[in-house]
């Protein structure tokens, strides 16, 4: 072979290899989509939504309190990190900007991003569960929007930087206060932006386990206090999948189903407004 | 620059909330470490710090406890982790950025987001029903016949294979860091100008050449970042491995061996355990998490704020 056809064979073998790779990526995510959609569909049922779980051996039963469950944690996360992570970033991008300390805690928050969400759960045990002597709801909560604060924070700040700072300057000339010219002039162009940051910290925390098997546990049973254990479809999940009966692990294939393809939803819809504004 | 008027009393307030709003996350990193090293306090003054972190024992029952085993199976599956997810998430940004025409650029690019958005417990739940089976019933005999009596690495295939293991355990973490690397690497790929591309082909290279010997080492500080912050994703991640890893507080040396990683050993142990000491050597594992993994990130956030300002120049 002379040198020309060498280097040709080279190019066409790394070119193989990595198109080879691409597909590799597609296909874990066709099987492992496929996988949970197969099993799920098969598992789905509409006592699944509308009864409790009965004990191992009887027929039926479902995972209402897993579904209602998931959804008060969910809605409690996000009530309590969406505010705190927008207002922080909105100091970070404007009353901070530029300074010392914005770049600080913007980088500390990016390491808080992917911290092991368990220390997380061991935290809020030690400082939420422990003191108050049983696991409960509201320590789940807290302990997912620790992990949504640094998401929606960071991406409050890069949607705000993205406001070009004329419009500030056309504001503050109007005699407008900074906070006027943030909540009326600013939030207002960066609202698609920080609006899908918010879908995607709730697509990230949604699918959380580990900070909620020693916060919010589990609960066998129907429950809406928030005060006491509470079941989670993720730990459900867990626990059932891990557990020796058949139909257990039907229903955490169908609760699996439901989880993926709501995270998946909420991850599109991120995606597809996000090309929308900003393309 | 941002230049705040004192003087409307509403300013100070909201220029005060979201300030406060903003320390709430020096705050946590402060509270987390405080309250994980008061917690493991009575493990601390009881096994030391070296003594903890080099002694392999785990033995509720005689209260005495070492991080080893559990440090062990964290780097392990960590590391073999990396190794297969490296040079398929490095091929995959090859691709899209090279060599994908554009019509499959688009669909590319969201499969592998898809790949990131699903959560972990998904991950775990396939491990355990549908790869473990696989692995237990063809691709771990297959690698034992062929590796078992090759001397040296023969050792890591000893063992029957369970498909419940380090290996299997390895894969899945493998494509869940897959997304990670290859979305920064393909990021730190397209800074690379377009200009110095087309110098190298005018001269006559192949496209692999440009990507070998422009692209990789122009962008390498960004997928330097990027592998780095992959190894933390993976230090950290629990439910993905705690369905098929076992729970063996055992060094072993073989990938068809359970092992157990700090974070599989907290999923399974946290919530039973059931004397003080216990619960406190726990939170050392947890503090001793919490520590690898900071100092991982923090250099991975290092390597890719120095990429930016590399190419931002």
């Amino acid at each position: 072979m002379t040198r020309e056809q060498l280097r040709k064979a080279e190019g066409f073998a790394a070119l193989l290899l990595s198109t080879l790779a691409a597909f590799l990526g597609l296909f874990w995510l066709v099987f492992i989509l496929g996988d949970v959609l197969v099993h799920g569909i098969k598992a789905l049922n509409l006592s699944l939504f509308v009864n409790d779980p009965v004990p191992p051996g009887v027929e039926g039963g479902g995972l209402r309190n897993a579904f209602v469950g998931q959804l008060l944690i969910t809605v409690g996360a996000t009530l309590m990190g969406v505010p705190v992570g927008v207002l922080g970033g909105t100091f970070l991008a404007e009353y901070a900007r530029g300074r010392k300390i914005a770049r600080f805690i913007s980088i500390l928050a990016d390491i808080m991003v992917s911290v092991p969400s368990i220390v997380i759960g061991t935290f809020i045990y030690a400082s939420l569960v422990k003191p108050i002597g049983h696991f409960n709801g509201w320590a789940g909560a807290i302990a997912l929007s620790i992990i949504m604060i640094p998401v929606v924070l960071r991406t409050t700040e890069d949607m705000l930087s993205l406001v070009p700072w004329t419009l500030r300057e056309a504001a503050f000339a109007l005699g407008a206060p900074y906070y006027q010219v943030i909540t009326k002039v600013v939030y207002r162009g960066a609202a698609t932006g920080i609006l899908t940051g918010i879908l995607l910290s709730i697509a990230r925390v949604a699918g959380e386990t580990a900070p909620l098997l020693f916060t919010s546990f589990n609960n066998s049973f129907f429950s809406v206090n928030m005060g006491q254990p509470i079941a989670s479809l993720t730990v459900t999940i867990f626990q059932y999948a891990m557990g020796p009966y058949e139909n257990w692990h039907e229903q955490a294939w169908a609760a699996a189903f439901v989880i993926t393809i709501f995270i998946l939803l909420l991850t599109i819809t991120g995606r597809i407004i996000i090309k929308w504004r900003y393309k | 620059m941002a230049t705040t008027s004192k003087k409307n009393p509403v300013d100070t307030i909201f220029s005060f909330v979201t300030g406060a709003a903003s320390f709430t996350v020096i705050v946590l990193i402060i509270a987390i470490l405080y309250e994980l090293v008061h917690e493991s306090a009575p493990a601390i003054a009881r096994f030391g710090i070296w003594k903890f972190l080099s002694s392999t024992d785990w033995n509720p029952v005689k209260e005495s406890f070492g991080a080893l085993t559990n440090i062990y199976g964290t780097i392990l599956t960590t590391v073999l982790s990396l190794l297969m997810a490296i040079p398929v998430a490095i091929g995959i940004a090859v691709f899209v950025t090279e060599i994908s025409p554009n019509f499959l650029k688009g669909p590319i690019g969201v499969a592998i987001e898809l790949l990131a958005a699903i959560p972990s417990i998904i991950y775990g739940m396939w491990g355990l029903f549908t790869l473990s089976p696989i692995m237990s019933g063809y691709v771990e005999p297959f690698l034992k016949a062929i590796f078992e009596d090759v001397p040296v690495v023969g050792i890591l295939f000893q063992g029957t294979p369970m498909g419940i293991d380090i290996l299997t355990a390895s894969i899945i973490l493998s494509i869940m860091i897959i997304p990670f690397t290859a979305s920064i690497s393909r990021d730190s790929f397209n800074l690379t100008p377009a200009v110095v591309k087309e110098s190298a082909y005018a001269l006559g290279t192949t496209r692999w050449e440009v990507v070998r010997d422009i692209v990789i080492p122009y962008s390498k500080l960004g997928v330097f970042g990027g592998v780095v912050l992959s190894l933390g994703r993976a230090l950290g991640e629990t439910m993905a491995v705690a369905f098929v890893l076992g729970n063996n507080h055992r060094i072993t040396t073989s990938l068809f061996d359970a092992a157990a990683t700090i974070t599989v050993t907290l999923a399974n142990e946290f919530a039973e355990a059931d004397n003080d000491i216990y619960l406190s050597s726990l939170f050392y594992l947890a503090l001793v998490l919490f520590v690898m993994s900071f100092i991982t990130l923090a250099i991975a956030k290092f390597f890719l704020l120095k990429a930016e300002r590399k190419y931002s120049r």
